[in-house]
């Protein structure tokens, strides 16, 4: 850009603001974590200080451990989440690739039902669905939230992963075709490979709702055994809200699995999104 | 997918399909439509009997059921308005100052403002309301340093501030997508546009209003779709912050929590799926009227825009 209209007064003003409105976004989870390492007097004497030796404690940890089962809830949350993700990832490629690639009477009609379910949330079959899942016994079990987040997700996955897929070369198909490659050969060796990315970009725009819905786990599976971590600490800060402490180390325990899938992620996340929305 | 016997029956377009279709045909298309047809039913003496449209005589008939019904609309309605006023002008301004190429750290602010939305409901609900409680003090505390403490309220606490703060919550929590949306679109409006407005004149906050924004309309228009679905659909903080219940006094109730109170039951009141599935297909109506207008009525006149 034009380098002659550097101008300092803009530039500050703009940093002025994005600090302004990254500490409004930091602030809430800093002060949660911070004083979850606090004793309850220093909690409330001093809320914005950071904790000091004297002021050091993990009482609140040890409630929370002592009283809630957060490994069990963490497992589960991540079985939902890495199960319900893979089937996503492998139901949605294969629609996606039998829409891109083969020319069949009732494709368009097909890709605009599968589309249906990207604009109409599944939440409001929530009553159908219960019924389904009590009448077939599936309710508080893992499998019910699986199925149901993979339902949810696949729309978007066959929207996202059959736009990809157009833009594989034919040659290389055809190549392999004439190599003697079954379709669905070509589909696992050839395509997938190519569409790695993509899948990547399906995976984290899907694992954090996954995560962190509150809904049908409340309703499908509120049973003590397969709790996920979100419903879980929803139930546990209900439960002990008097003891500060706990309250704040059950949402520091909560926030650390997530913050830490997207610091590992943010990159192919926010690739993802902004790769996507160019188009 | 009946075939044309010309051709032998390509039997791995069916296998392809198979699973995704069964899955979202049975997990999600069936039991909306299953949902539909329920609300046409009721409940008396153990037997489900057809009722045709009375349940939604009820819902907006009856002076107790409408009563609550159009509090929840209403209140649903202004969850999203505060959504479309303050969200999004402010994700659009903030995307606007972080595509300028001259800003650095631009990645490192990205990143941090766009935290609050991964995290889950639960955990925005209960340390807002943490936050705020006048018995930690920490709210009270901060605007007494800046000398504004006689404008600190209970506000989850007071029935005519709590919608209100729990959509500014909300607000706070998904800002990151708006503006990550109006970045993308920011950066995929081609130089040559910009530097042709240049050599015309139109530079700097004209250059924003002139060219740049009539080109992220369509942007603006999905992010807009996209809220008001997710609004209409919202329950999660709500119960998070206030219980199914809403409170104060109903105060914060929207079309989520209403339904789940009607469905599964509290406190005094039985669950009754019908009315579920009642309120669950006015949802489904309101959802349904919004996105055609968008469709229709929206998109059709921005597509002119695009490149």
């Amino acid at each position: 850009m034009n380098t002659a209209r550097r101008t300092l007064g803009p530039t500050i003003a703009a940093h002025g603001v994005m600090i302004l409105y990254t500490l409004i976004a930091l602030f809430p989870v800093f002060v949660i974590v911070t004083n979850s390492f606090k004793s309850r007097r220093a909690i409330f004497r001093d809320p914005l200080g950071l904790p000091t030796s004297e002021t050091f404690s993990l009482v609140g940890y040890e409630t929370v451990l002592k009283q809630g089962d957060f490994f069990l809830y963490f497992q589960n949350s991540m079985i939902v989440t890495v199960v319900s993700l893979a089937l996503i990832l492998i139901f949605g490629a294969m629609a996606a690739f039998a829409l891109a690639e083969y020319r069949f009477p009732g494709n368009a009609l097909m890709g605009l039902y599968l589309a249906l379910g990207i604009m109409i949330p599944i939440r409001i079959g929530t009553v159908a669905i219960l019924e389904m899942m009590v009448s077939t016994g599936l309710v508080n079990t893992l499998t019910a939230l699986i199925l149901v987040y993979t339902a949810q997700g696949l729309p978007l996955a066959v929207f996202i992963l059959s736009a990809f897929m157009k833009g594989v070369s034919d040659d290389l198909k055809n190549a392999g075709r004439i190599d003697g490659l079954s379709e669905y050969k070509i589909f696992f060796r050839l395509v997938l490979p190519l569409v790695r990315p993509a899948m990547a970009t399906v995976a984290v725009f899907n694992m954090i709702p996954i995560w962190n819905d509150l809904w049908f786990p409340l309703i499908l599976a509120p049973a003590e055994e397969v709790k996920t971590l979100t419903l879980g600490s929803q139930v546990f800060i209900g439960q002990f809200v008097t003891d500060w402490n706990a309250v704040l180390s059950a949402l520091s325990m909560a926030i650390l699995p997530v913050m830490v899938l997207y610091v590992v992620f943010s990159r192919q996340l926010i690739r993802g999104i902004t790769s996507g929305a160019v188009k | 997918m009946a075939q044309p016997s010309k051709k032998p029956f390509r039997w791995h377009i069916a296998v392809f399909l198979a699973p995704a279709v069964f899955v979202y045909t049975a997990v999600m298309i069936y039991p909306l439509f299953n949902t539909l047809r329920l609300s046409l039913y009721s409940r008396v003496d153990q037997e489900r009997v057809w009722v045709g449209l009375d349940n939604f005589r009820t819902l907006f008939g009856d002076a107790i059921w409408s009563e609550q019904f159009w509090n929840a609309l209403g209140n649903n309605t202004w969850f999203f308005v505060i959504h479309m006023a303050v969200q999004n002008p402010i994700g659009i301004a903030l995307a606007a100052l972080l595509s300028s190429p001259r800003l650095r750290f631009s990645a490192f602010y990205r990143t941090a403002i766009f935290i609050p939305t991964i995290l889950s409901f639960v955990i925005v609900g209960f340390a807002w309301k943490l936050i705020l409680s006048p018995i930690w003090g920490i709210a009270p505390g901060m605007l007494d340093a800046i000398g504004l403490k006689f404008l600190y309220a209970p506000w989850l606490g007071k029935e005519e501030y709590a919608l209100t703060t729990l959509s500014l919550v909300s607000v706070w929590q998904y800002v990151g997508i708006p503006m990550m949306l109006i970045y993308a679109a920011l950066l995929s409006i081609p130089d040559e546009i910009l530097e042709a407005g240049e050599c015309d004149g139109i530079t700097g906050m004209s250059a924003f209003w002139k060219i740049k924004l009539p080109l992220i309309l369509p942007s603006i228009g999905i992010i807009s779709v996209l809220t008001f679905v997710a609004n209409f659909n919202a329950f999660d903080l709500i119960y998070a912050a206030q219980g199914a219940l809403a409170g104060p006094d109903f105060s914060t109730d929207i079309l989520g929590t209403f339904m789940y109170r009607t469905f599964f039951g509290f406190q005094l009141q039985l669950g009754d799926p019908h009315m579920g599935s009642t309120i669950a297909s006015a949802m489904f109506g309101i959802i349904l009227i919004g996105v055609c207008i968008y469709l229709f009525g929206i998109q059709r006149r921005l597509r002119s825009y695009q490149f």
